[in-house]
């Protein structure tokens, strides 16, 4: 049984289509990572998952009690709200100061309990709210560009722990990502995304696809290319542009 | 006991304090102040209605408080710039509220008591409508408090363990409304953000946790209450206006004593 299984669905706001006619399903335990240009809809995509928007068209299914571990893009967590990294993670469910712990040791920051979360750094940050995540005990994990700020080790080192944590706890994972070259190697299946999905399959299958390459580049460096390319940090803006406002492959770059 | 005056407005000061420091914390946390303006001066009109209909204060301030709390609620959900259309509603109502009260012939209206507070003339019925306004808030922010706060952070990560921020939004609504039909009677529709604002701004700066925040602001919401009703009596000052002073001086003390904010 997939975890949550989108059938035909569309989002709209305001009348501004976001994504149209998407079928995707996660199974359990697989690594599936979307991704696609500015404005393709990959945030809208997340929120209709998660059920915060709803979708104008078609359907999702969830499975009933689904336990899902989400790592936002961004917390931006108001200067006026005192917070540890404790009582953090504590939220919204309660865990014992060892599982708390344990966990900020596996994910690679120990001890970091009474830090308040303004003053971590932004590789701390992340951690912690995959910390905060793993502590659900998730079925699903889902990370919506989740290495924003990182550095390209930085990077690195967090896909490698999510592949570890994968086949340790056996949860699914989607990813929604830029980080092309570094994702794709760890990724079972690619969905790329543009307003709908344009092609999905294995990475390798995938990179070798007509209308990924139109995407994101005709090369065989395409991916790697585009990676290199400094961003924009501008993410989707609800309804916002027309999702081709940001790809320009430096071909040869690599 | 009760029968001594100023018993009352010392009991009706903490009353108010109870809920405004739990409640006032997240309207510092979600950035609410305008909000809270908004549905305070809407009671303004509620007063003017209620003698208009010959109903008790409490009931028609509590009715315009919650129209107006989700009216701006609903302009939340929309998201975008929406601090104007706040400050039409917000001063609209108020303005609203004085032209009806000028309507109101053959009652007698202190309309200052209602903007600016009247503590000391609080009544044993009054007070039981604070304490059991303030156990209401409390009981209904403890209930929700660990959904408030995640959905406080970010939707998508309340969402996604199964709590919809717009329900939260709505307790807090609520809450909202309770608050400003109970103290208007001590603190005046003008003063009401301040008595939700001030201490737990002051709070913040003695706080790691949000429930240590929470805690402190109860406290020194009192703590005002009691200084500004101690000035009121040797200076002769109007009480509402004095109350919030002290809050503002506890403010400034606070800031003192607070430890450097690591960003």
């Amino acid at each position: 049984m997939s975890l949550i299984e989108a059938r035909n669905m569309s989002v709209a706001y305001t009348d501004t289509p976001a994504l149209a006619a998407v079928d995707l399903s996660i199974e359990p335990g697989e690594i599936v990572t979307v991704i696609g240009p500015n404005g393709s809809g990959k945030s809208t995509l997340i929120r209709a998952l998660l059920g915060v928007v709803a979708p104008s068209g078609g359907s999702i299914h969830r499975k009933p009690g689904l336990r899902i571990g989400y790592v936002p893009q961004k917390l931006s967590l108001d200067a006026n709200l005192p917070l540890t990294v404790r009582r953090f993670l504590c939220l919204p469910r309660r865990h014992s100061a060892a599982e708390i712990a344990a966990m900020l040791e596996r994910v690679g920051v120990p001890g970091l309990q009474e830090r308040q979360m303004s003053a971590l750094s932004g590789g701390q940050f992340q951690r912690v709210l995959l910390a905060r995540a793993l502590l659900m005990k998730p079925e699903i994990l889902i990370l919506d560009e989740a290495t924003q700020g990182l550095d390209q080790p930085g990077v690195a080192a967090f896909y490698r722990l999510i592949e570890a944590i994968r086949s340790e706890m056996g949860c699914a994972v989607l990813m929604v990502s830029h980080d092309l070259h570094v994702v794709m190697r760890a990724t079972d299946r690619v969905v790329c995304l543009n307003g709908h999905i344009c092609c999905e399959g294995a990475p390798t299958v995938v990179s070798e696809m007509p209308e990924y390459r139109a995407l994101f580049g005709l090369g065989t460096g395409g991916a790697l290319a585009l990676y290199q390319h400094a961003h924009d940090h501008e993410h989707d803006h609800l309804g916002a542009g027309d999702g081709h406002d940001h790809h320009h492959p430096h071909h040869g770059a690599a | 006991m009760l029968d001594d005056f100023l018993l009352r407005a010392v009991l009706a000061g903490i009353g108010v304090a109870l809920a405004a420091g739990p409640l006032g914390s997240f309207v510092v946390w979600r950035r609410m102040a305008y909000f809270g303006d908004a549905t305070a001066h809407a009671a303004v009109l509620g007063v003017a209605l209620s003698f208009g209909f010959s109903v008790s204060i409490y009931v028609g301030t509590l009715i315009t408080a919650l129209a107006m709390a989700f009216a701006v609620s609903s302009l939340y959900a929309r998201g975008h710039a929406i601090e104007t259309a706040l400050g039409v509603m917000s001063h609209t109502a108020l303005a609203l509220g004085l032209v009806a009260m000028s309507f109101l012939s053959g009652v007698r209206v202190d309309l200052s008591a209602f903007l600016f507070g009247d503590i000391l003339a609080v009544s044993k019925q009054d007070l039981a409508v604070i304490w059991g306004g303030a156990a209401l808030v409390l009981a209904l922010l403890a209930w929700r408090w660990q959904a408030l706060l995640t959905a406080t952070l970010n939707t998508e990560l309340a969402q996604a363990s199964g709590i919809d921020a717009r329900r939260e939004q709505l307790v807090l609504t609520l809450a909202l409304a309770v608050v400003v039909a109970v103290a208007l009677k001590v603190v005046g529709a003008l003063l009401i953000t301040a008595l939700l604002l001030i201490p737990a701004a002051s709070a913040r700066n003695l706080a790691r946790t949000p429930e240590t925040m929470a805690v402190i602001a109860i406290g020194l919401g009192m703590l005002a209450s009691l200084a500004g009703l101690q000035l009121s009596l040797t200076a002769d000052t109007p009480a509402g206006p004095s109350i919030v002073v002290a809050a503002g001086a506890i403010y400034a003390v606070s800031l003192a004593l607070g430890r450097p904010r690591s960003r």
